[in-house]
């Protein structure tokens, strides 16, 4: 069973200036599309993560999830209550405390004025829940002294820090948690420790994970289910071993290129082609085909349809051709 | 350890030292033992501070009480037995044979009081509406901050004195003496609300968009919430600052409107008021109605603003 489903998730940003300076320089509204016509479900108990560059709409479709921002179109529902459509307010209390979020940079996500023990309560306490002794407990299970409640976030490391938000995160007894970009803020060795610590929580208390995050090699060890976004569309989906021995997108291809691997050393690997375009100013038809090698005209006028194929969907017209050269290149994912 | 122990060294919070010795311990408490500037101006504020609190118990005499008055001391010199009456007064007396001595330590009460109150209320003020401006966004931020860069743009005596006319308009003749202090108050706490305004909106807007805050919000917490349990403590250490330099400033404000005769009532003088008073007789020969009001005033604006720009530069990081 699906806990969330994503129907034609659209946003839309207006970056305009203001109009006292539209109005003398004669400048139209600018509107930037961060995330465009996206739907996935993230069945219960797994983790699904979103991949792709800085400014590919990944972190916004985050936020659109947990409900700190609206949608400009499309649905979010989960457990089949859309947050934002919903009028009953006991039904949005309850959906409300099934989601959490663990944030990015752990020196940001905690409040300096408080101690650990009343951040860790915070979203049980907001709606007047019992919190005695719920921070110690919690201190405890994400790896900590229960004697650590009493003092400042400042005076922890950064893994501790981000233990500390997965404690925040797990006190109100969350379903799904969307974790954004957990670990790119920690040293490599902490990643995997909080990594590992996801995982084990994962199990323990029945979560379900959004996990986004431009580390391939962390969606790849962790996810059950990898989506691809590129430009704010979805251009793959699939299971891990899938996408990493065959991606079908050129795109998800580069992806995997590009990344680091031990065995990479004196071989020669052809950089990523190009950045990621204007989100201002799309281009036409598939918005990777400026930066393809396969792009043809059909390419440049038409934008392909997300179509499934057997378990895994992708948004190309020759994804066949990619997936016939890629049988001859096994080991690619081999990391 | 056994369960009932752990639970014991957590619930017990003796190891956490007291806020004042902590504030002593740190890094901020050791600047402060350090700066000779800041511990005189301490030591002057705290001094001047005390002694108007305790005005009607140190104060030889009770300028207030025309009982007490003999109109043959006035103009006695400093420290100087007057001719007809043979009494003595340290700072000597005004035309009225008021003692100065006593009269200063009375308007700094005033003078205090006002300063206090109106950096209070303008603190209040313009942290509330700042926050709401920096929190809210939008038109709301857009009207707040344009009422705040026109009312700029006037030099704030004039704003005060703006203020206080039309206050004193709507107060009622038999009220206005005993009203005029609270006035004077509303018109200078209204003329410098600006500054705290502009200065938690800016650290406002840097702290809404960090994560801690978008945590809260998730959960559901209100904006109110947001604003007052989140950002407030993180935006504070400015507006400390900021309202230590607006003492001062207040109270030359007052001291100012008191002097140009729109302030404090000659029933209830302040420092500004006295200082009115004593011009008149500086090109006489008695200074020393003029210049001990003087010297007080300037000590103590002196050592506030002293001691808020070394509280700026002992809480700005960038400083160190």
């Amino acid at each position: 069973m699906s806990i969330v489903t994503v129907r034609g998730l659209t946003r839309v940003f207006d970056v305009s200036k203001p109009w006292l300076n539209r109005a003398i320089e004669r400048l139209p509204k600018r509107k930037l599309t961060a995330v465009s016509d996206v739907s996935f479900e993230i069945e219960e108990r797994s983790i699904y993560a979103l991949v792709g560059e800085s400014g590919s709409g990944k972190s916004t479709i985050g936020k659109m999830v947990v409900g700190l921002l609206k949608p400009s179109g499309g649905e979010i529902k989960i457990e089949g209550v859309d947050l934002f459509r919903e009028a009953d307010g006991d039904t949005v209390k309850r959906i409300r405390s099934d989601i959490q979020m663990i944030f990015q940079d752990p020196f940001a996500s905690l409040n300096p004025r408080w101690r650990v023990r009343d951040i860790i309560a915070e979203p049980v306490a907001a709606h007047g829940g019992d919190v005695k002794g719920l921070a110690e407990k919690l201190l405890e299970q994400v790896g900590l002294s229960a004697a650590d409640a009493g003092k400042f976030p400042h005076e922890f490391s950064g893994g501790q820090r981000q233990r500390i938000c997965v404690a925040r995160a797990l006190a109100s007894e969350p379903k799904l948690i969307v974790c954004d970009e957990p670990t790119s803020a920690l040293d490599v060795s902490v990643q995997a420790q909080v990594l590992n610590l996801m995982s084990d929580l994962k199990d323990s208390f029945g979560l379900t994970y959004l996990l986004i995050s431009h580390d391939l090699t962390v969606v790849q060890h962790m996810a059950d289910r990898i989506g691809v976004l590129y430009l704010g569309r979805l251009v793959e989906e699939a299971a891990p071993d899938d996408l990493f021995s065959a991606p079908l997108h050129p795109y998800t291809r580069m992806l995997l290129e590009a990344a680091p691997k031990i065995d990479g050393f004196g071989r020669d690997i052809e950089p990523p082609q190009g950045e990621i375009p204007d989100p201002i100013n799309p281009p036409t038809g598939c918005a990777y085909h400026p930066r393809c090698p396969l792009a043809t005209d059909q390419c440049k006028s038409e934008r392909p349809a997300l179509s499934a194929d057997g378990g895994r969907r992708v948004a190309c017209f020759r994804a066949g051709d990619m997936f016939q050269s890629n049988i001859r290149r096994p080991g690619l994912g081999g990391m | 350890m056994t369960d009932s122990a752990r639970q014991t060294q957590v619930t017990a919070p003796s190891s956490e030292p007291s806020r004042l010795k902590t504030v002593w311990e740190s890094d901020f408490g050791y600047a402060f033992r350090r700066s000779p500037v800041a511990l005189v101006s301490c030591l002057v504020v705290l001094f001047l501070v005390l002694s108007a609190v305790m005005a009607p118990w140190i104060a030889p005499h009770d300028p207030f009480n025309p009982v007490t008055l003999n109109l043959m001391n006035g103009f006695t010199p400093p420290s100087t037995p007057n001719a007809f009456t043979g009494d003595s007064f340290w700072l000597g007396t005004d035309d009225q044979g008021r003692d100065v001595f006593s009269t200063i330590l009375f308007g700094m009460r005033i003078s205090l009081f006002v300063g206090f109150s109106a950096v209070l209320f303008a603190m209040i003020l313009g942290v509330t509406l700042g926050l709401i401006a920096g929190y809210a966004g939008g038109w709301i931020e857009t009207l707040i901050m344009r009422v705040a860069d026109v009312q700029l743009t006037f030099p704030a005596i004039l704003v005060a004195m703006l203020i206080f006319g039309i206050a004193k308009g709507f107060t009622p003749v038999e009220y206005r003496d005993q009203m005029a202090i609270w006035v004077l108050i509303l018109a200078i706490g209204l003329s410098d609300w600006v500054q705290f305004a502009r200065v938690v909106r800016g650290a406002t807007l840097v702290e809404k968009n960090k994560e801690y805050v978008q945590a809260a919000r998730l959960i559901g917490r209100s904006g109110g919430a947001i604003m007052l349990r989140h950002i407030l403590p993180n935006v504070l250490s400015p507006v400390l600052v900021i309202a230590t330099i607006s003492l001062a400033l207040a109270i030359i404000a007052e001291a100012t409107l008191s002097f140009l005769g729109v302030g404090a009532p000659p029933t209830q003088p302040s420092l500004g008021t006295l200082i009115r008073i004593g011009q008149g007789f500086l090109f006489s020969g008695e200074w020393w109605i003029l210049l001990f009001p003087s010297v007080t005033l300037l000590s103590l604006a002196l050592s506030v603003n002293l001691l808020g720009d070394w509280l700026r530069d002992a809480l700005n990081p960038r400083l160190r």
